[in-house]
């Protein structure tokens, strides 16, 4: 937990609630702080939408920069007041003989669709994250995409946190249910030789049924490129569409496999932009 | 003509009847905490229960357009089981104040017996506590007296009667109901309740001003499609529009939106944030389907040979 991070959620808050409003957050905070039972928590977080309803939390450029100093990733854009308000209450609970990581768990199984990407979305605010881990596990599992994506987007908890197989998962559901990668943070610190091989399968599923195939996968597969991979991204770069197309040139040019340099040798213009960074993952978004 | 449902218990219901139920016209639905065919035996599964209609059930209708909320509380077919009724009551007020919660409910009497009557009562008193509306279920036997008690101690507990739907009226209660100043609702449920057609005729003699017309589909042989087959029928049978509007959308509307968490802009102009959270009208799904298909195309044919 970062005090600086709660701080400025706290300011920002503050600054965007009426007065009557952010005494009511105020008392709330101070009242869990000698009563942190189960039974006065469900209520303040119930109450919380009621009184601050669903307004954006407005964060100037200035915040922002903060923000993801305070916690390393950390991304409030799109919170609603009432999901600032809610982590604000929950990362502040004071210490009890549970651990948070339990009162977590409870929570999530009461959960409203709303309170479940709430607490995700939390996740970098609270206290200590690696317990929260098996947690988290269940919310990929979830059938609801928002859900999923409070932890798998714009949150710096899983590149930080995820041991590499939940890691793999995660990009790999994320493609299964049509949600894009580019949002995940740390898709190439964390890219490893496993999900390469992964993603290479999941396109030859994907040709033998006759469907097409997500341009983002190659980012996961240039790195460890090699053998079969070079074929595949040969296969894409010569067909396709012209962002798979663009997509299999990032690729090769991240692979470490002589051939894919051979290949690109075709394609000198497409070289050319990738080499001046005119063509990026982020460019071909 | 937009619809609402105000009792659809769509957990038991399958994407083909959402999908029809859109194509109808239902941009929103209540789903009543209830009985689900046979009796929990342990806390937890009503927990898992109580966790699904506020969460993934919402989400299940948002697929198709369709906007989903729900009420909660202890039903009174369970309520005889005492040790499983004392579990539940202490997670009531857990779940009630969820977002989308637009009463407590539906609670009332099966067999009227001493332990439905006590969890009634403490559910009445709950539901003025947190200033929600009250979903009534009138029992199926000794239906005229068990509707009658049901407002009685609903009078007792002095709840504001603009405050109570009774559900499941006939041509035998629907004068006292409305004569007491509640809400009364008519669940359009083949064979049990109410027919459409005895719908109509209670709309001409007694108008629509407290009237709210509901479904009551379940696990049990009914109609998804209740509401909009009553305002089709209503509308071919010469009831004023107007009078259809208020019995199949704005009463339901007026009742439970007095909860704070059901307003029009729900469907007409979600925020943003909701659009995301809650309301993916058009969201795609598993390796891009797009679950809403063409008006007046049903998957329920064998014409349509693909699957895709």
């Amino acid at each position: 937990m970062s005090d600086a991070a709660r701080n400025l959620l706290r300011e920002c808050l503050q600054r965007q609630l009426d007065a009557q409003t952010g005494a009511w957050l105020e008392a709330q905070i101070a009242a869990l702080m000698q009563d942190p039972a189960d039974a006065a928590l469900d209520i303040v977080l119930g109450m919380i939408p009621r009184r601050l309803g669903k307004a954006q939390l407005a964060l100037s450029a200035a915040e922002l920069f903060a923000a993801g100093k305070s916690i390393e990733g950390w991304d409030p854009r799109g919170w609603s007041v009432t999901d600032a308000a809610r982590i604000l209450v929950l990362s502040g609970l004071p210490r009890t003989a549970i651990p948070f990581a339990q009162r977590f768990r409870v929570l999530c199984r009461s959960a409203d669709v709303a309170e479940l990407i709430t607490l995700y979305r939390g996740l970098p605010l609270y206290p200590d994250p690696t317990t929260l881990e098996e947690q988290v596990g269940e919310g990929l599992r979830s059938n609801m995409r928002a859900v999923f994506e409070a932890i798998a987007h714009h949150n710096p908890y899983p590149k930080t946190y995820f041991e590499e197989h939940r890691w793999n998962h995660m990009v790999l559901k994320a493609l299964f249910i049509g949600s894009p990668l580019a949002p995940i943070q740390g898709l190439d610190q964390r890219a490893n030789p496993e999900l390469a091989r992964i993603m290479c399968d999941f396109a030859h599923e994907r040709w033998a049924a006759g469907r097409s195939v997500p341009f983002e996968i190659w980012r996961c597969v240039g790195p460890f490129a090699e053998g079969q991979a070079i074929d595949d991204l040969a296969r894409v770069l010569g067909s396709g569409e012209t962002i798979e197309r663009h997509a299999a040139a990032l690729a090769l040019a991240a692979s470490p496999d002589l051939r894919a340099a051979r290949l690109l040798q075709d394609f000198p213009a497409l070289t050319g932009d990738i080499f001046r960074d005119r063509l990026t993952w982020a460019t071909l978004q | 003509m937009m619809l609402i449902d105000p009792h659809a218990h769509m957990i038991s219901r399958t994407t083909d009847d959402y999908e029809a139920m859109a194509a109808s016209g239902v941009v929103a639905v209540i789903e009543p905490a209830f009985w689900i065919g046979q009796p929990r035996t342990n806390v937890g599964s009503y927990l898992d229960y109580l966790s699904s209609i506020v969460g993934f059930e919402r989400f299940r209708a948002s697929q198709f357009g369709i906007r989903h909320y729900c009420t909660i509380g202890l039903n009174s077919k369970e309520a005889n089981n005492e040790e499983l009724a004392e579990g539940v009551m202490e997670l009531i007020p857990r779940f009630a104040l969820k977002e989308g919660v637009v009463a407590i409910g539906e609670i009332g009497y099966d067999e009227q017996s001493p332990l439905e009557d006590k969890y009634y009562r403490l559910q009445l008193e709950l539901a003025k506590k947190l200033g929600l509306p009250v979903m009534i279920h009138t029992p199926h036997r000794d239906k005229k007296r068990g509707t009658t008690r049901s407002m009685d101690v609903c009078d007792e507990h002095g709840l504001d009667p603009t405050m109570v739907v009774v559900d499941h009226n006939n041509e035998e209660t629907v004068k006292e109901t409305l004569e007491r100043g509640y809400w009364a609702g008519f669940s359009i449920y083949p064979s049990t309740k109410m027919g459409n057609a005895r719908m109509v005729e209670i709309l001409r003699q007694y108008g629509a001003k407290q009237v709210i017309v509901d479904s009551a589909c379940d696990w049990g042989i009914s109609e998804p499609l209740g509401v909009a087959k009553t305002a089709k029928l209503a509308l071919q049978q010469g009831i004023a529009e107007e009078q259809v509007r208020l019995a199949c959308y704005q009463n339901a509307l007026d009742a439970y939106g007095q909860s704070g968490q059901m307003k029009e802009e729900d469907w007409l102009n979600p925020q943003a944030i909701d659009q995301r959270a809650v309301f993916e009208g058009n969201s795609i799904l598993r390796g891009g389907r797009e679950p809403r298909v063409e008006e007046g195309k049903s998957r329920r044919t064998m014409d349509d040979l693909i699957i895709e």
